[in-house]
């Protein structure tokens, strides 16, 4: 586990949430279709809850390092993450603080997500520890 | 439309195994973004005490999810899914997943519930081995949202 938890930021275009729809097989047209996304009163079209989770996924892993496994890991989803259709997309940034180190010396981490500076995810933490 | 909350506690049976392919590893790290050798190369993975690569941790929602249209699906729950969001996603891990894992899922909803006109389900998948090694458990709470939200 590294002890510097510097917060990490992914860039999120409307290419990556058609990729992953087809690499997930999740194809809710509210993650690639404005006509659907605002018919049912969202902003535009969303990111998938669970490619925001992936790329927190993926800080925490990179936190962890090759030694180390995620154990346990839990998110709610408390904001939608809009994409706009440009090429810069949006950004979602993943920071981290150590919540405890566990009597079995894993580590769980409170994580937070944040998009235009709005939470979009609560309660996300996850316990990594040796493999 | 409200659910019916007597499908609480139910569990369903065993759905058909699901072979984990080591290119769809591959894709779905591609798809997150993910280039962790582990995920790709076959020697890395190894390296680590794995048999082949090793799938990233939301990799098991591409099984759980289709495995979960088994409750979903099911016309007497009453389920709208043209409302439905995703509230909570909860992962418990015996080990990842491995390229060449042959795995069954056994769904259970753990709870249904109602507040302000929204409805609630907590529908836990246990993703073993044919031979019944557990792998992972997944917990995905949905949310019906109500009428006029």
């Amino acid at each position: 586990m590294s002890d510097a938890l510097q917060p990490q930021t992914f860039r999120v275009t409307r290419a990556d949430l058609v990729r992953y729809a087809g690499a997930s097989g999740d194809f809710n047209p509210i993650h690639w279709s404005e006509r659907v996304a605002t018919g049912v009163g969202l902003p535009g079209v969303i990111a998938h809850g669970m490619f925001t989770m992936a790329l927190v996924g993926r800080a925490v892993t990179a936190w962890a390092g090759t030694g180390d496994t995620v154990k346990e890991f839990f998110v709610r989803f408390s904001r939608p993450v809009p994409v706009p259709d440009t090429d810069e997309g949006t950004e979602v940034v993943v920071t981290a603080t150590v919540k405890e180190v566990t009597e079995d010396g894993d580590t769980r981490l409170a994580l937070t997500a944040t998009c235009n500076g709005d939470k979009v995810l609560s309660l996300a933490q996850a316990l990594v520890g040796k493999r | 439309m409200p659910l019916d909350q007597t499908f609480a506690g139910r569990t369903w049976p065993p759905t058909d195994t699901y072979l984990v392919g080591r290119e769809k590893i591959r894709e779905f790290a591609r798809a997150i973004g993910a280039t962790e050798a582990e995920y790709h190369d076959p020697e890395a993975a190894r390296a680590l005490g794995y048999p082949d690569v090793v799938a990233p941790p939301t990799f098991p929602v591409t099984i759980t999810m289709s495995a979960n249209r088994q409750v979903v699906n099911d016309p007497a729950l009453g389920l709208d899914y043209t409302r439905v969001v995703h509230g909570e996603q909860r992962f418990a891990y015996t080990r990842p997943l491995v390229a060449g894992d042959e795995v069954v899922c056994v769904n259970t909803v753990d709870e249904i519930t109602t507040r302000g006109g929204h409805w609630f389900i907590t529908i836990r998948t246990e993703v073993r081995t044919e031979a019944g090694e557990p792998i992972v458990t997944a917990w995905s709470k949905l949310v019906q949202r109500g009428e006029g939200s």
